[in-house]
């Protein structure tokens, strides 16, 4: 702190702006904003001229020509003769599946991993610990080409399925799994299959609701009302009784080798599967060491209080020591979760068509127009993280403490 | 990387103040080298043998040019680029000129401004099977897997060709030539697709490339060549007129082993005016007047230099084929050098 006794007083002098402590700071947020702005002022007028001196123009009329190229996972339809913006579109939904698919995983795997590092059991704490250390101090890029070179080598190819002396066969004749992809029967939903579906789900909260009430008669009245046979009866008797009375509305289709390749069912690539599977543990080791240090973060004395009440490890862990964790975990994990976002522009290497590979890779290439495509690349992860910050944050503030 | 290619671009294209496209021959021979873009590794066109030197007939190109323009074929900056990365190191300045077999096509010429100085490969795309797939022609291939080099002409041609022909595929895009062998070979796809040059070339190197065919179709017209950028006339010249001098050199009989002699002085005054013993057509391209007869010696003219890298006696086993000179029925034709 600066005392000033006596503020000067009368008018005010331009040398005050350095030497008043009152403005200085100021003075200077002012001229380095100002040189900011022509710093940026001047990398744009170079781009734009250079541009124009190369008889290059900025515009951004190719996303509406067709693309005429093909992209091998449409989450929407799409064929070689839709324009560019649809490309992209497609591009964007295949980051937005393996960045969703990715952080559930690597959440599920990153918490078990966490907990189980603090385990007191010797081997399990130390095999953990090497899965982090391994995880974590190798690129993911390389994590990503690893796994498909060993998906491609070691799975049967869709040919060794093929003739009387096939080296492969399907698992259960309804699941093939194949170094080019997973194969996996596909639902066919007749008329009133969806009536089946809603059925299910109405039964799923109904077991919820069962929960609940059970909760509230044990509270409340000090009842305790068994759930478990009535929940699984509830899972299962209500869909299958829809089922069979509308007459099987849902059939499946099944994968079956025709030609090249097996057709019908449900296809996961092994870029989708490798990608996936390389983002989720690589990111898994981050979040598990986030998970650690939450748990640590809440005090022992919490720990050793459950334990005096009689609880047991296991609900110890979830009751009173995860939710309090989570204030510390959330934080650091959005950024894990915009890290794995990020991480999945790596899909070119193992062909995975997603965002950088369709607006980033063919289009650019393909237009050669890559500013307009970079700029635009940048503005879809822009808005991708910021959704995801966004979400996470709202989570983080449901989760924190309440001051009261 | 290829962002941070991109964005080096836009770097470039932001910091440089006005510096529009100078004359390259003067930057070339100040730096004493010539940067020249070829692929990350095709072999016969451009790969780098056991002791790091870069062989093949692209690199013959390159080698050429620093040759007419340096005096030394060993000058050379070897720049390996991908099918994504070699327009924007060629517009960026990163490189002079680009050898890695690419096609000319107009928007590439027109809208990507960039200037093709002629063509070195006459080329088509065609299509790779393992022979135990028992294929023979590419409408039999509906439902197939093919592996494609991401960011080529292959990719629109393939595009076009399934949906003309009403079959399907399902594309699996690949970075470089050096990815797509082993997902070919492991099954991860059925066929590979590139120029056919370009699946001789990588059907050699495997082990047993009996066990691979190369289908008849060829769906696509594919002249390839060196390029440089738009705007730099003199530098266009000095590339286009040094490949015209090798095809030159092959069509007047004049060798790597005999240009020494032939250079004295002959009875043909186009081989005089090429060789520099007549006319200052060196000159007038702000070259040395023996700048073909470097050029030839760098490594001997077109046909050798094909024979060498890429021709029947060498793995590739490349026909001459539409490359044969026009006195052979080819389509190789160099204008007059007067």
């Amino acid at each position: 702190m600066t005392s000033v006794s006596d503020p000067p007083s009368g008018s005010f002098q331009f040398s005050q702006l350095i030497y008043d402590t009152r403005y200085r700071s100021l003075t200077f947020q002012l001229i380095a904003l100002l040189l900011l702005i022509a710093a940026f002022s001047w990398l744009g007028y170079n781009l734009v001229n250079n541009l124009r001196a190369a008889g290059l123009n900025f515009s951004y009329g190719f996303l509406g020509e067709p693309a005429n190229y093909d992209i091998n996972q449409r989450l929407i339809e799409y064929t070689s003769q839709s324009t560019h913006w649809r490309a992209s579109v497609v591009g964007v939904l295949n980051t937005l599946l393996v960045a969703v698919l990715g952080c559930i995983t690597a959440t599920v795997i990153g918490v078990v991993v966490g907990v189980l590092r603090l385990s007191n059991n010797w081997l399990v704490s130390k095999l953990m610990a090497v899965y982090v250390e391994i995880f974590r101090n190798v690129p993911v890029l390389i994590w990503i080409l690893v796994i498909m070179a060993i998906f491609v080598a070691v799975l049967p190819q869709p040919r060794d399925f093929r003739g009387d002396d096939a080296t492969a066969s399907m698992v259960w004749g309804s699941f093939a799994f194949t170094g080019r992809g997973f194969y996996a029967p596909l639902p066919i939903f007749g008329p009133g299959g969806w009536i089946v579906v809603a059925v299910f789900i109405a039964s799923i909260i109904g077991i919820f609701g069962l929960k609940r009430y059970a909760t509230k008669k044990l509270y409340a009245e000090g009842r305790v009302i068994k759930t478990l046979w009535p929940s699984v009866g509830l899972f299962f008797v209500p869909t299958l009784l829809v089922f069979f009375l509308l007459g099987r509305p849902i059939s499946l289709e099944y994968p079956a080798l025709a030609g090249f390749n097996f057709q019908g069912g449900i296809f996961m690539r092994n870029s989708l599967i490798s990608l996936w599977f390389a983002l989720s543990i690589y990111t898994a080791a981050f979040i598990a060491e986030n998970v650690r240090a939450g748990i640590l973060a809440v005090s022992k004395g919490q720990t050793e209080a459950a334990a005096s009440l009689g609880l047991r490890p296991g609900r110890i862990m979830n009751l009173v020591v995860l939710p309090q964790a989570l204030r510390v975990i959330v934080p650091p994990l959005i950024s894990q979760y915009l890290n794995l976002t990020k991480n999945s522009s790596l899909a070119i290497a193992v062909g995975y068509m997603d965002l950088t590979g369709t607006l980033g890779g063919i289009t650019l290439n393909q237009t050669g127009r890559a500013i307009e495509s970079v700029l635009l690349l940048m503005t879809f992860y822009l808005a991708i993280s910021l959704a995801i910050s966004a979400i996470m944050n709202a989570y983080n503030n449901a989760v924190r403490m309440r001051e009261r | 990387m290829k962002k941070s290619v991109l964005l080096g671009t836009l770097a470039v294209a932001a910091l440089s103040a006005g510096a529009a496209a100078a004359a390259t021959l003067d930057d070339v021979k100040a730096r004493g080298k010539l940067n020249c873009g070829v692929t990350t590794g095709l072999v016969g066109f451009a790969a780098p043998d056991a002791n790091g030197n870069w062989d093949g007939f692209d690199v013959g190109v390159c080698r050429a040019v620093a040759a007419a323009v340096l005096g030394d074929p060993m000058a050379v900056e070897f720049v390996p680029t991908t099918g994504k990365t070699r327009f924007t190191a060629l517009a960026s300045g990163e490189i002079d000129m680009l050898a890695r077999n690419t096609t000319w096509t107009f928007s590439r010429d027109v809208d990507l401004k960039f200037e093709f100085v002629g063509v070195n490969y006459y080329d088509g795309q065609g299509f790779m099977v393992p022979k135990e797939l028992g294929v023979s022609s590419a409408k039999e291939l509906d439902g197939a897997t093919v592996c494609i080099q991401t960011g080529t002409t292959t990719e629109l041609n393939l595009a076009d060709f399934f949906r003309i022909n009403n079959i399907s595929y399902e594309p699996v895009p690949i970075e470089t030539n050096a990815e797509a062998q082993p997902l070919y070979l492991e099954g991860a796809c059925d066929v590979y697709t590139t120029d056919a040059s370009g699946l001789a070339a990588t059907r050699a190197a495997f082990e047993d490339p009996s066990a691979h065919i190369i289908l008849p179709e060829i769906i696509s017209k594919e002249p390839l060549g060196p390029l440089v950028r738009h705007g730099d006339s003199e530098w266009g010249d000095v590339v286009r007129w040094t490949l015209n001098a090798l095809i030159a050199a092959e069509e007047y009989g004049v060798t790597s082993a005999n240009v020494e002699e032939l250079s004295a002085g002959t009875d043909n005054p186009e081989i005089n005016r090429l060789l520099g013993s007549a006319g200052n057509l060196g000159e007038m391209m702000g070259l040395e007047a023996d700048w073909a007869k470097k050029a030839i010696m760098a490594g001997g003219n077109y046909g050798e230099l094909f024979a060498k890298n890429i021709g029947e006696s060498t793995p590739i086993g490349l026909a001459r084929g539409l490359n044969a000179q026009w006195t052979d029925g080819g389509l190789l034709y160099s204008p007059p050098f007067r």
